[in-house]
């Protein structure tokens, strides 16, 4: 068989149909498509592919299973390490990880593993029950562990303690689990029922969910190890807005990312007036920012409606941190890519957004992470009309815990301090996730959740 | 789930439900809110928790109908429940120090008002109240204001009870006739909060407690952002209690009406389904 130098293609929604729907864009394998995908693998004996992997899934071995026709062994063994496949198939970076180290992407396209992960996570879910993410049977432990916050992190520390017999419960300041799976990524990026089977699946493995609690308000840290918990994992994620500063900001019809998203993702407001919580999108609107946040934001626009959804970002295209599907996703969507272009003020009219004021910028040498500085060009303003702005420039840490914990120590960006283990200021208290390390991805929060899991476990032996 | 334990009509269109909700009920502190959400399809709103009981576990939410969510709220009975709730949110008052304090609420505010009065007066400081309300028929907790209050002063818009005028009249004659006020805190609608602020003295710290729109109520959307002192802070953390003479009520007002069409929009809807 001749070598096939080129991923096998993946189907997706039309760009004229999708924009005017919230279904997913990417269509995932079918199986005949995953089997012929898997077939590029050259079953590397020392793979890299593995080593760009933060949680450290045994890729070839899976793909294996798929070329032998043994779904069941694929699921098991992603599952071994990863416990929510069918969501890192979707949203992770693979180009950036296990598919930039892929041998076969040295010459020719690497190995589409991010699709295969997704085909096997989904054959996992329609099947739950046959994989076996129910434990077979745990020896119950009595110490009982209290994890904070409901994104990738808190649920893959909360999974893999449950599955080593500990009694977990799991805290949401919510009235539903997922973090930013559930309040910023987008439905026809991440289908809720998606999230929603793969977080019943970790209750599965007995982790209790308790919604509506804010821990460091409605129950403090410290009165959580009075009620018995042992230790307690913080996942509370990066989960503060960042605003640009500028005279105008507070202005009607400017949204951070976080309000946007959440109004539409997690309050459903793209179905309103079924749904009560509302959201405004006029016929123009700007997206500031170039991360998939800024992504996510700008093709949910043009979904409400939107006629013409402008991305204004400091930097050039290169510099665009989004992944690269996204960016070529709102391409094909329609989105304008205003680049080397920065905001300076919100003009209004009637207490509502009119207009933006920008400066072009220009490149000039190199910051100290590596990225060309952005510079105004003397001169160059101008302005673009704009009914709506959804600010897309980041997020910081959460600090309402924070504010409520005394003897937590967090870094000048709000980060909480830990050591090599997770292990933070407080004794029996480990953290990790966005809250440690500002917002990043969600599989470096799960690898985050796995490692403090193994640091609690060895704690609590140890004890 | 959270049961309604008892509900009572105060005056037309403003309700006072008892809730059962034991972990707020023993951690909430005058000055803190909750955000619920009735239902699936419903929108999360915050409420001021009016009054607590820790030993039974309930907290006490009092509401003015003034669009779909508390319409809706409002239709609840006794044993029915609401779906979400959370808190207890924002940061509690800081009651310390006061020796005698002028407490102002306005309309649907003075039930959030209550529980600071009566935490003042149980701090053993000397209080003046001062209660306004469109006619007689809306003004509320007189008899409770009464009990914990040194003097209370009511006034109404059209005169049928109290005073006939607002509610900065009196505040003006009190000002010039006691000269160590330490404290004025004032709850209602934002353009008295704005009144009352503009009237007391720089040297008389005013606090205005803000009604801003709230989305989760955690600081993660940035919808409640307001502007005092020149900075953005967030009401649901940072507030909902700020210095009045620093606030920019203008732009709270602005903030306020940002969804009036949606919410006209979903109150008709509403109706047609319920008649
Ligand atoms: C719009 C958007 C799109 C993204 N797209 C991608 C992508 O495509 N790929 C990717 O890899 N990454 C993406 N990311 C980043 C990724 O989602 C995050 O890095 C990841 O979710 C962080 O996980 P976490 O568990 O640390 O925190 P979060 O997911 O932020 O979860 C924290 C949870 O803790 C809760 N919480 C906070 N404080 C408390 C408290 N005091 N008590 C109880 N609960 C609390 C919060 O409500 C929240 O549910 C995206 C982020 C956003 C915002
Ligand atoms: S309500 Fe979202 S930040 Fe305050």
């Amino acid at each position: 068989m001749a070598l096939q130098k080129e991923k096998t293609p993946v189907k997706s929604q039309d760009p004229e149909l999708r924009i005017k729907n919230f279904d997913e864009v990417c269509l995932g394998y079918n199986k005949s498509e995953a089997v012929q995908e898997a077939g590029r693998c050259l079953q590397c004996k020392d793979p890299a592919c593995v080593k760009g992997c933060p949680v450290e899934v045994p890729i070839p071995d899976f793909i294996k299973a798929i070329i032998d026709d043994d779904l069941d062994r694929a699921a098991h063994i992603i599952k071994s390490k990863n416990n929510l496949p069918a969501i890192c198939g979707r949203v992770c970076p693979q180009e950036e990880q296990c598919e930039k180290l892929c041998i076969m992407g040295k010459k020719y396209e690497p190995v589409a593993i991010g699709r295969l992960e997704r085909f096997v996570g989904d054959y996992a879910l329609k099947k739950a029950g046959v994989s076996d993410s129910r434990p077979a049977k745990i020896m119950k432990k009595k110490e009982k562990i209290a994890v904070v916050g409901s994104g990738p992190a808190g649920l893959t520390a909360a999974a893999d303690l449950a599955k080593e017999g500990y009694q977990v419960t799991l805290f949401e300041a919510l009235h539903a689990a997922g973090g930013v799976l559930r309040y910023g990524i987008p439905e026809f990026r991440l289908p809720e029922n998606i999230l929603d089977q793969e977080v019943s699946e970790i209750q599965k493995l007995g982790v209790e969910i308790k919604l509506n609690v804010v821990i460091g308000k409605t129950i403090t840290i410290d009165e959580l190890f009075a009620e018995g918990y042992s230790t307690v994992f913080i996942g509370t994620g990066a989960g503060l807005p960042k605003f640009l500063g500028l005279p105008g900001e507070n202005l009607n019809g400017i949204y951070s990312a976080n309000e946007f998203l959440t109004r539409v993702n997690l309050m459903k407001a793209y179905k309103f007036p079924e749904y009560k919580t509302p959201v405004r999108i006029g016929k123009k609107v700007a997206v500031i920012g170039g991360g998939n946040v800024a992504m996510d934001s700008a093709r949910t626009a043009v979904r409400l409606g939107a006629e013409e959804v402008s991305i204004i970002y400091r930097r050039s295209k290169e510099e665009l941190p989004a992944r690269d599907e996204e960016i070529e996703h709102a391409e094909e969507e329609g989105v304008i890519f205003r680049l080397s272009n920065n905001p300076t003020a919100f003009h209004g009219e009637n207490g509502r957004v009119k207009s933006i004021e920008c400066v072009k910028m220009k490149l000039e040498g190199i910051d100290s992470s590596g990225r060309p500085v952005p510079v105004p060009v003397a001169g160059s303003n101008w302005s673009l009309e704009v009914d709506n702005v959804i600010i897309a420039i980041g997020q910081t840490p959460n600090p309402l815990l924070k504010y409520n914990t005394p003897g937590l120590k967090t870094n000048l960006n709000g980060g909480i301090i830990v050591d090599e283990n997770l292990s933070a200021s407080i004794p029996g208290v480990y953290a990790g996730g966005d809250i440690v390390t500002g917002a990043a991805t969600v599989i470096k929060a799960m690898g985050a959740g796995k490692k403090a899991a193994q640091s609690i476990i060895k704690y609590l032996e140890e004890k | 789930m959270y049961k309604i334990i008892e509900k009572e009509n105060l005056a037309p269109g403003i309700k006072r439900i008892r809730v059962e909700a034991p972990l707020i009920a023993r951690k909430t502190h005058p000055g803190n809110f909750i955000i619920l959400r009735i239902g699936e399809f419903d929108e999360r709103i915050p409420l001021t928790v009016a009054d607590y009981d820790r030993d039974k576990g309930t907290i006490t939410l009092i509401f003015q109908e003034v669009g779909y969510t508390t319409e809706r709220l409002g239709s609840l009975e006794a044993g029915d429940y609401i779906q979400d709730l959370v808190g207890p949110l924002g940061k509690r008052l800081d009651l310390e120090g006061c020796k005698k304090v002028i407490c102002i609420g306005g309309g649907s505010g003075t039930a959030l008002l209550y529980p600071i009065v009566k935490a003042f007066h149980e701090k053993g400081a000397e209080i003046l109240t001062i209660t306004g309300a469109r006619n007689k028929e809306l003004v509320i907790l007189e008899k409770e204001l009464r009990t914990v209050s040194d003097k209370l002063f009511i006034t109404t818009d059209d005169g049928s009870y109290g005073r006939h005028g607002f509610v900065t009249d009196i505040l003006a004659d009190l000002l010039i006739t006691h000269s160590d006020i330490d404290l004025v805190v004032a709850i209602g609608p934002v353009p008295m909060m704005k009144a009352v602020s503009r009237i007391t003295p720089a040297n008389i710290k005013t606090i205005v407690s803000l009604n801003a729109l709230m989305v989760d109520g955690t600081g993660m959307c940035g919808g409640c952002r307001v502007t005092v002192g020149g900075e953005t802070k967030f009401t649901c953390v940072d507030g909902p209690a700020f210095d009045g003479h620093q606030v920019d009520f203008d732009e709270i007002m602005n903030r306020q009406s940002y969804y009036q069409e949606e919410e006209k929009h979903i109150c008709r809807l509403g109706r047609e389904v319920n008649s």
